[in-house]
């Protein structure tokens, strides 16, 4: 195992023509490739966006507060996964691996708000009193929405049932409306993206307890991954702004 | 970084002379602009008068933020230029792909 250690780090410094290490070079290849992957995912989003014939809509499911907090602790991991891979070349093993677990938690929390926010929108509900609901006068509209004839039916389950007010599904799925298709894919990827980068980090940070696992040679691992990382960031930045501001904001 | 010592780094970035990289501190303060700007992008957003002009306001600011991770924490401002080649052309290609995709339908007409 010491002899193949020894290999892989050999191999970290060979020369090569551009005298630039090639599994770098390799990732921000990669990286570059994956803008173009979320260029298109965001292009299709806009494309449709708007277009969906019934809701929920952006305005009716979206959570500024909540999302901003989201995208605050990604932006933290950021720092956090910075400051790991300077602790590693300063020789700091203990600092690099909190840093590093930091990241990792940070990259977790920023998941489970995302699962939040997917049970959120997917639970979305449309209230109505049933004393205001004319059912025989053509369809009805409810905040600018048009019912479904499945929500229509489930009202009318309600009202005849003797209910005061009413509860209509109203969830966002990906097979909802355009808008959930484009939404869920894109923020979908990039949250398949963040999941593999968390497994990763940790997989570095239980690897670093091992002999030589946190060892200044180990700098190009931690830094190939320290890339991926701040790249889903800055991916981040921008759905934030053009799906959630844009997205929601009453001008556009 | 041992490998990359036949690069030529950014002569004006007077931290990276002797590491390579900046420091904690640095790397503290960008993280600390980054949440300002968020914030503000955050308070524009309420600001109902501005109306379609929050939209050159909001893609500046996230160019910006996008622009400083890119530099400070992927280290582009301080690594090989062929690196920032590298990104720099997805990136160019990505927005040259999605700006075609919009015209071809018809997004800004």
């Amino acid at each position: 195992m010491a002899q193949a250690t020894a290999v892989a780090h050999e191999g970290e410094h060979e020369e090569t023509t551009t005298g630039l290490s090639h599994r770098k070079l390799l990732m921000w290849a990669f990286l570059g490739s994956d803008c173009m992957f979320f260029g298109s995912l965001i292009a299709t989003y806009l494309v449709y966006q708007n277009k969906s014939k019934v809701g929920p809509f952006p305005e009716d499911v979206f959570s500024i507060p909540t999302t901003s907090v989201s995208t605050f602790v990604l932006l933290m991991s950021s720092m956090s996964m910075v400051l790991a891979y300077s602790a590693l070349t300063r020789g700091s093993q203990k600092t690099f691996r909190i840093w590093l677990l930091s990241t990792a938690i940070m990259g977790m929390t920023f998941l489970a708000f995302q699962v939040f926010e997917f049970r959120d929108f997917a639970d979305h509900e449309l209230e109505f009193h049933c004393s205001e609901v004319d059912l025989s006068a053509g369809p009805i509209v409810a905040d600018d929405h048009t019912l479904t004839a499945f929500q229509r039916n489930q009202l009318k389950e309600q009202c005849d049932a003797g209910k005061e007010e009413a509860v209509v599904d109203h969830g966002l799925t990906p097979r909802t409306n355009l808008f959930g298709t484009t939404f869920f894919t894109l923020t979908g990827f990039h949250g398949a993206h963040v999941t593999l980068g968390v497994i990763w980090l940790l997989s570095l940070f239980f690897y670093s307890f091992r002999q030589g696992g946190a060892s200044a040679s180990r700098e190009l691992d931690i830094d190939l991954a320290a890339l991926y990382w701040h790249f889903v960031d800055v991916v981040w930045i921008v759905i934030f702004t053009v799906v959630y501001l844009f997205g929601v904001f009453p001008g556009i | 970084m041992a490998e990359e010592s036949g690069t030529q780094p950014d002569t004006g970035a007077a931290e990276a002379v002797h590491t390579g990289h900046p420091t904690p501190l640095t790397y503290f303060k960008v993280a600390m602009t980054l949440s300002a700007i968020t914030a503000v992008e955050v308070g524009v957003f309420y600001v109902e008068d501005l109306g379609k002009g929050i939209i050159p306001i909001l893609a500046v600011l996230s160019i910006a933020k996008f622009a400083m991770v890119a530099m400070f924490y992927m280290h582009l401002r301080y690594d090989s230029r062929l690196f920032t080649t590298f990104f720099v052309a997805g990136v160019v290609l990505a927005v040259s792909v999605a700006l075609a995709v919009l015209t071809l339908f018809r997004f800004f007409a």
